[in-house]
């Protein structure tokens, strides 16, 4: 058995959190840049493109994150692409953000008054323009709380890529728990980490959700 | 290189697949009946006079909300022996299941009870019903019904939040996947399959969820 110290445990497990935190940053920035896609196809006017945005949000939504990492994790190599658990966790997560994201704007766009897409069209505005230039600012802006609140749910599922074998701070506790034989101080200290990340963010959507109900 | 689907295993592994679905329905139909009674009592508690109650069920609540579900699993399987809990898989995969839903749920229960008219409360108390009657028979039907979807949604993430449990060997239906691909080392297929048995169950769930809602709440569940 190998001796750890209090601080050891804690200076481990605190190095591990910066891969939980670059994977969370990772995963919610390309969750954006494929959301937004997602997001157009759902909103689109042709039917099978919107479809497909439905199927694409209804599929992330309705099965377990842990079985989109195995299939991810599993499938690439099929396809002849060796894969490393720390691209397999960044693109899983960016699907899985995508689809969250994709359906908390689509909320957003929805809630805007009509008047502003017949005021883009009136502008002579063409599609891509109304989106870019009207639309998406506002439904970004006032989908902010619910963000937020997604970027919490983000963080907490990074760790589920230490079942495949990420080393992420789950994993990492797991490690130092089979060196140490205390679990309940070693996942304590987990817990307490993915609260002192979780805690201010849940906090400042709070504060954006206030300030918006009193506007 | 070339790889070929094989589902030539899969109907040997149909009883194994049903076992695991039925561990995942009794667990969350369990979790779904602790859970929504827990929170009931908290979200009352919450809004009582008593402040160090209502501080601890704040507490209860932000801790659960801002920690990772297999951290806690972790915590209270293999954390709590070592103050002299020990549980069995299946009883740490309940208690941390309704743990975790409670707490979400009590925000829930709690925005329906706020949202009730506070003339209901005052009309009931006039009529003379006691403060317990009033709660049980006045408030919280009206509450239940105005978050019965939010409660639904919420039932459903649980159910696919379940799949973790299987990482302390309770046998549902990951698990059972875990089992099958390193007997067949077909790995992506049986995956599939399982993703799809979980597709179907959340569709399934919510459809029932919706049904239940709409046979017993009063007026209409959308």
């Amino acid at each position: 058995m190998i001796e750890f110290t209090l601080w050891d445990i804690i200076r481990n497990l605190l190095f591990a959190t910066r891969w939980t935190v670059a994977l969370s940053l990772a995963a919610f920035v390309g969750g954006a840049s494929v959301g937004v896609l997602i997001l157009i196809l759902r909103i689109s006017k042709t039917g099978w493109l919107r479809r497909f945005g439905k199927g694409y949000i209804a599929l992330f939504q309705g099965t377990p994150l842990l079985m989109q990492l195995f299939l991810i994790f599993f499938g690439m190599p099929m396809l002849g692409f060796r894969i490393e658990p720390w691209t397999a966790a960044v693109l899983c997560l960016t699907f899985y953000a995508s689809a969250y994201l994709a359906e908390i704007w689509r909320s957003g766009v929805e809630a805007l008054p009509t008047g502003q897409w017949d005021a883009a069209a009136s502008l002579g505005l063409h599609r891509i323009q109304e989106l870019r230039l009207i639309i998406l600012p506002q439904a970004f802006s006032i989908t902010r709380a619910p963000i937020v609140g997604f970027l919490v749910q983000l963080i907490k599922a990074t760790a589920l890529t230490s079942i495949i074998g990420f080393d992420e701070l789950l994993r990492t506790s797991n490690a130092i728990n089979n060196a140490t034989f205390e679990p309940f101080k070693v996942y304590g200290l987990v817990a307490l980490i993915f609260f002192v990340l979780c805690f201010p963010l849940t906090q400042y959507a709070r504060m954006l959700e206030a300030r918006q109900i009193a506007h | 290189m070339s790889y070929s689907l094989d589902f030539g295993w899969l109907y040997d592994a149909l009883g194994a697949i049903a076992r695991g679905a039925s561990m995942t329905i009794l667990l969350i139909a369990v979790t779904t009946v602790l859970g929504t009674i827990i929170s009931v009592i908290l979200a009352a508690g919450r809004r009582s006079g008593n402040r160090p109650l209502r501080q601890a069920i704040t507490i209860y609540v932000e801790v659960i909300r801002n920690t990772p579900f297999l951290v806690q699993l972790f915590f209270i399987f293999f954390g709590l022996p070592s103050i002299g809990i020990r549980l069995d898989p299946i009883s740490a995969a309940i208690l941390a299941m309704t743990l975790n839903m409670a707490a979400y749920t009590t925000e829930i229960v709690g925005a329906g009870l706020d949202a009730v008219p506070k003339g209901q409360k005052e009309a009931a108390l006039a009529l003379g019903l006691r403060p317990r009657q009033v709660f049980v028979k006045i408030v919280l039907p009206q509450a239940l019904q105005i978050i019965f979807p939010a409660l639904t949604s919420q039932i459903v993430i649980m159910m696919l939040e379940s799949a973790v449990v299987s990482q302390i060997s309770v046998a549902e239906l990951t698990y059972q996947g875990d089992t099958l691909q390193a007997r067949t080392f077909r790995a992506f297929e049986t995956y599939f399959i399982i993703t799809l048995v979980y597709l179907g169950l959340s569709i399934a769930l919510r459809r029932l969820l919706v049904g239940a809602g709409r046979a017993t709440l009063p007026a209409g569940v959308s």
